[in-house]
């Protein structure tokens, strides 16, 4: 597949929500934890070696599954492959647990959702759309469509 | 370098909505042919196929920190998804229509993840202000205090776990009286009924005074309280005793 590489090079050297030394395996047979510079941008996971620019991978973060494993480790997963996982162990239960939850956060569609959910709300409390000030209240983004899974 | 395109493609191609749809021309990197390609947008992730019935995308633009502009080519319908840097690409596409055309650029350029982000923070921030609100005078319908249960309808079908609110938001909950006129007609909606079980009052029991601002330990609070989330926790504690313990008289009546 095909992608603007510059770009997102260009975004991984962005400042990042997140940054950190952790350990990291990839989820080939074989693969060993290795310290890598993992930086959360967006919606998006880059991974470096410790001592380059450019990083090695990147995981866009939409539709994964950030799970808790043995202490101080979690791991990421995406819903088409949910044996493959990314491994990360981090220094303390404390540092596993913020990863945790930032990643859970940090997919588009989390976004999309929380900003449903407060859309509804003020429109309960006040009978007005939020949205209208800002023109974009018939965007398709921004609809309460069907419930997912 | 590395990217999860298995996971991209699912994302290109499973139900979940797009954003927008439709047939774009697409102008090659090195040639200046044009192609017609079958565009998908979902999130800040523009997808594009060879084919509508593409079982994979031919390729992804990754939206982040990108302008959206008309552009002046010689073919009409025709806007520029447009990157910084020097090096960077401008990918030039062409609609079918006037309508298509407008209606691409304006979703385009509010694809990006940081205007979600942006949206969403200033709602959370309005829906904050909003709760500040109540506090200046709530009506009765609540639970014990420190446990009081946020009853909308969107939480219980939300299929995970909420956006963390502000730490005060938990406690309130979410069908409070908003108006405080007591007999106004509150809104017909299921979430928002006060269903406190085993109270039975017909009609809003009467408001707390209100506090003036140069009463007692809240008088100083209040001032600064506009400001500082942690006079507005202490404020929430003290208005929150109040509330149980006049509860507390109702039920007893």
């Amino acid at each position: 597949m095909r992608y603007n590489e510059r770009e997102l090079l260009c975004l991984a050297r962005q400042p990042a929500e997140k940054a950190a030394e952790i350990l990291m395996r990839l989820p080939r047979k074989g693969s060993v934890l290795k310290k890598r510079l993992v930086k959360l941008v967006v919606n998006f996971l880059f991974y470096f070696r410790t001592d380059e620019a450019e990083p090695i991978g990147a995981l866009l973060l939409e539709h994964c599954r950030i799970t808790k494993e043995e202490e101080n480790v979690f791991s990421i997963s995406f819903v088409e492959e949910p044996e493959r996982k990314y491994c990360f162990e981090c220094a303390s239960e404390e540092q596993c647990q913020e990863w945790i939850e930032a990643l859970k956060r940090a997919s588009y569609e989390f976004m999309r959702r929380t900003l449903i959910f407060y859309r509804n709300e003020i429109q309960k409390l006040t009978g007005k759309d939020p949205l209208e000030q800002f023109g974009i209240s018939e965007e398709a983004r921004f609809q309460l469509g069907p419930p997912q899974q | 370098m590395k990217l999860n395109e298995r996971s991209l493609a699912f994302y290109a191609t499973c139900d979940s909505p797009a954003d927008n749809t439709g047939f774009l021309y697409k102008r090659g990197e090195r040639h200046t042919a044009y192609h017609r390609r079958w565009f998908v947008l979902k999130g800040n992730m523009l997808f594009y196929f060879e084919e509508r019935e593409s079982r994979e995308p031919v390729g992804v633009i990754v939206l982040e920190g990108c302008n959206v502009e008309l552009c002046d080519s010689a073919e009409n319908f025709a806007f520029a998804i447009r990157f910084g840097g020097a090096k960077c690409r401008t990918y030039v596409l062409v609609a079918e229509s006037q309508a298509a055309m407008e209606s691409w650029v304006k979703s385009l350029s509010r694809a990006s993840f940081d205007y979600m982000r942006l949206v969403v923070r200033e709602l959370e921030k309005q829906l904050e202000e909003m709760r500040w609100g109540l506090a200046g005078g709530c009506g009765g319908c609540q639970g014990p205090s420190g446990s009081w249960k946020l009853k909308s309808s969107v939480l219980e079908q939300a299929p995970e776990r909420l956006p963390a609110l502000p730490a005060v938001l938990p406690k309130e909950n979410g069908c409070a009286v908003w108006n405080n006129t007591p007999g106004v007609h509150r809104p017909p909606d299921t979430s928002g009924s006060n269903e406190h079980d085993g109270e039975e009052n017909p009609r809003p029991p009467p408001l707390p005074p209100r506090r003036r601002a140069s009463g007692s330990e809240v008088g100083s609070t209040r001032a600064a309280g506009a400001e500082s989330l942690s006079s507005f926790c202490q404020l929430h504690e003290q208005y929150g005793q109040e509330v149980a313990r006049l509860r507390q008289d109702w039920l007893e009546r």
